[in-house]
């Protein structure tokens, strides 16, 4: 294509490059591009929060950017979260919780509380809800999300004083 | 939805932005966080045959007091402006507002100078700016000028704006003792106003002495009520005042609301948000 542009994005960890259209969206780079299919395209129109990764650390909706727009930056997506093997302790607390049923919203809402949990470890009701407000479940009523997080929350909590003692 | 082909530059200062448009004429768009830009173009409501890329432009991201006024880089996102607390103490509507604008993700991305560029009619920011009679800050090849709110908005999608010009700063006043409210109706299942309602609101002897009142979504670009206003300075309370909403008005019906239910709606926004200034 004779407007391609190079963009070279470090994606969980591990810096990707690729000759891309500047009209590709971020949320096709990653699931074609990188076949990261965890990202899900939920409703297309910045409504439901499917496609949420996580910017330099910060929740954006990758279906409402330019794979340029984050040419040099850091991306988090869904398959970043386990490490060497271990879940996330957000990944934990959606199992234990049952933070989710069909899991479609799962990936944007393990991404949100992660996020969360990075500035405020013992986050309230409302502090969840209002992190996971521009997220849409369809399955849940919410509640075992909002249990989910907080579950992690005391765990990532335990597990630092834990290290410390 | 995949939007059409276009050519992208990346600017690396304001003026190599405005050198870059006015090389495309009316064929180029700025994209600065994209929020209301890439939805038009994924629908193809927008086709711009070239994209100058503002996002980068760091000089652009601020909030400064500057003395008698609050000043705003064009290119700060809604939640920098939302947790700012210079602003959260010197005018503390225009803190509050950003955050009341789409949802977490979206304030991550989208920009002040964003929305007031766009022009749409729906969006909550241009309503508080021109509640508070400011002043935004306009670059183009032959220097820089300065534009009152109420002369920039022109139309549905249509400013001041030339095809060469960026928007680079918005100024606020300080608000001092003034009570303020921000008041937006919107349906549960998504973010954009029915009706918004901007009320700044002088108190004399605990009474509104005189109020500045704007409308989102009321009009085909924000608009200031004088009929609201001159009740008030006619010393009409609240409750009579805010009977005028509608006066003036000229909304849209749509799947939102039909235009009657848009008047009737401002009467009952616009009385809480004189309601709620005086409380403030």
């Amino acid at each position: 294509m004779a407007n391609e542009t190079t963009i070279s994005i470090t994606v969980n960890g591990r810096e990707r490059s690729s000759e891309v259209e500047p009209r590709m969206l971020l949320v096709h780079w990653l699931r074609e591009g990188l076949g990261l299919t965890g990202t899900h395209i939920g409703c297309d129109t910045t409504s439901c929060g499917a496609c949420t990764v996580l910017l330099d650390g910060t929740p954006v909706k990758s279906c409402t950017m330019f794979a340029v727009q984050a040419d040099g930056r850091a991306l988090t997506t869904v398959e970043g979260l386990q490490q060497n093997g271990k879940l996330h302790a957000i990944q934990e607390g959606f199992k234990e919780e049952h933070g989710l049923q069909c899991g479609f919203c799962t990936p944007g809402m393990m991404l949100l509380g992660a996020a969360l949990l990075e500035d405020n470890p013992n986050p309230s009701e409302k502090d969840v809800r209002w992190a996971i407000s521009g997220n849409l479940c369809r399955c849940t009523g919410y509640q075992n999300i909002v249990k989910a997080v907080q579950y992690a929350g005391q765990k990532i909590e335990s597990e630092r004083s834990g290290a410390q003692a | 939805m995949i939007p059409a082909q276009f050519d992208y530059e990346l600017a690396t200062s304001a003026d190599h932005a405005i050198e870059l448009l006015g090389g495309y004429g009316d064929e180029a768009k700025l994209l600065a966080g994209g929020h209301s830009l890439l939805p038009l173009m994924k629908l193809r409501f927008a086709t711009p045959t070239a994209l100058v890329d503002i996002g980068r432009l760091e000089d652009l991201k601020y909030v400064r007091d500057a003395g008698d006024h609050m000043a705003i880089g064009a290119l700060t996102v809604y939640e920098d402006v939302h947790f700012n607390e210079d602003l959260i103490r010197e005018c503390p509507i225009v803190a509050h507002t950003a955050g009341d604008v789409g949802d977490p993700q979206v304030r991550h991305r989208g920009t002040m100078g964003g929305s007031i560029a766009h022009g749409d009619p729906a969006s909550d920011i241009p309503t508080v700016m021109l509640a508070l009679d400011a002043t935004f800050v306009v670059r183009g090849p032959g220097g820089e000028r300065e534009v009152a709110a109420s002369d920039f908005f022109k139309g549905t999608f249509e400013t001041d704006l030339a095809v060469d010009e960026i928007l680079t700063e918005l100024r606020v006043p300080k608000l001092g003792g003034a009570g303020w409210s921000y008041q937006k109706f919107h349906h549960r299942a998504q973010d954009w106003a029915t009706v918004g309602v901007a009320a700044v609101v002088q108190r004399s002897n605990g009474d509104v002495g005189s109020a500045a009142i704007a409308f989102t979504s009321m009009n085909d670009t924000p608009m200031r009520s004088h009929a609201v206003e001159q009740a008030l300075a006619s010393g009409e309370d609240p409750a009579s005042a805010s009977q005028h909403a509608g006066e003036g008005t000229n909304p849209v019906s749509d799947p939102l609301g039909t235009a009657e239910y848009r008047r009737a709606m401002a009467v009952v926004f616009t009385r809480r948000a004189l309601e709620e200034a005086l409380s403030r």
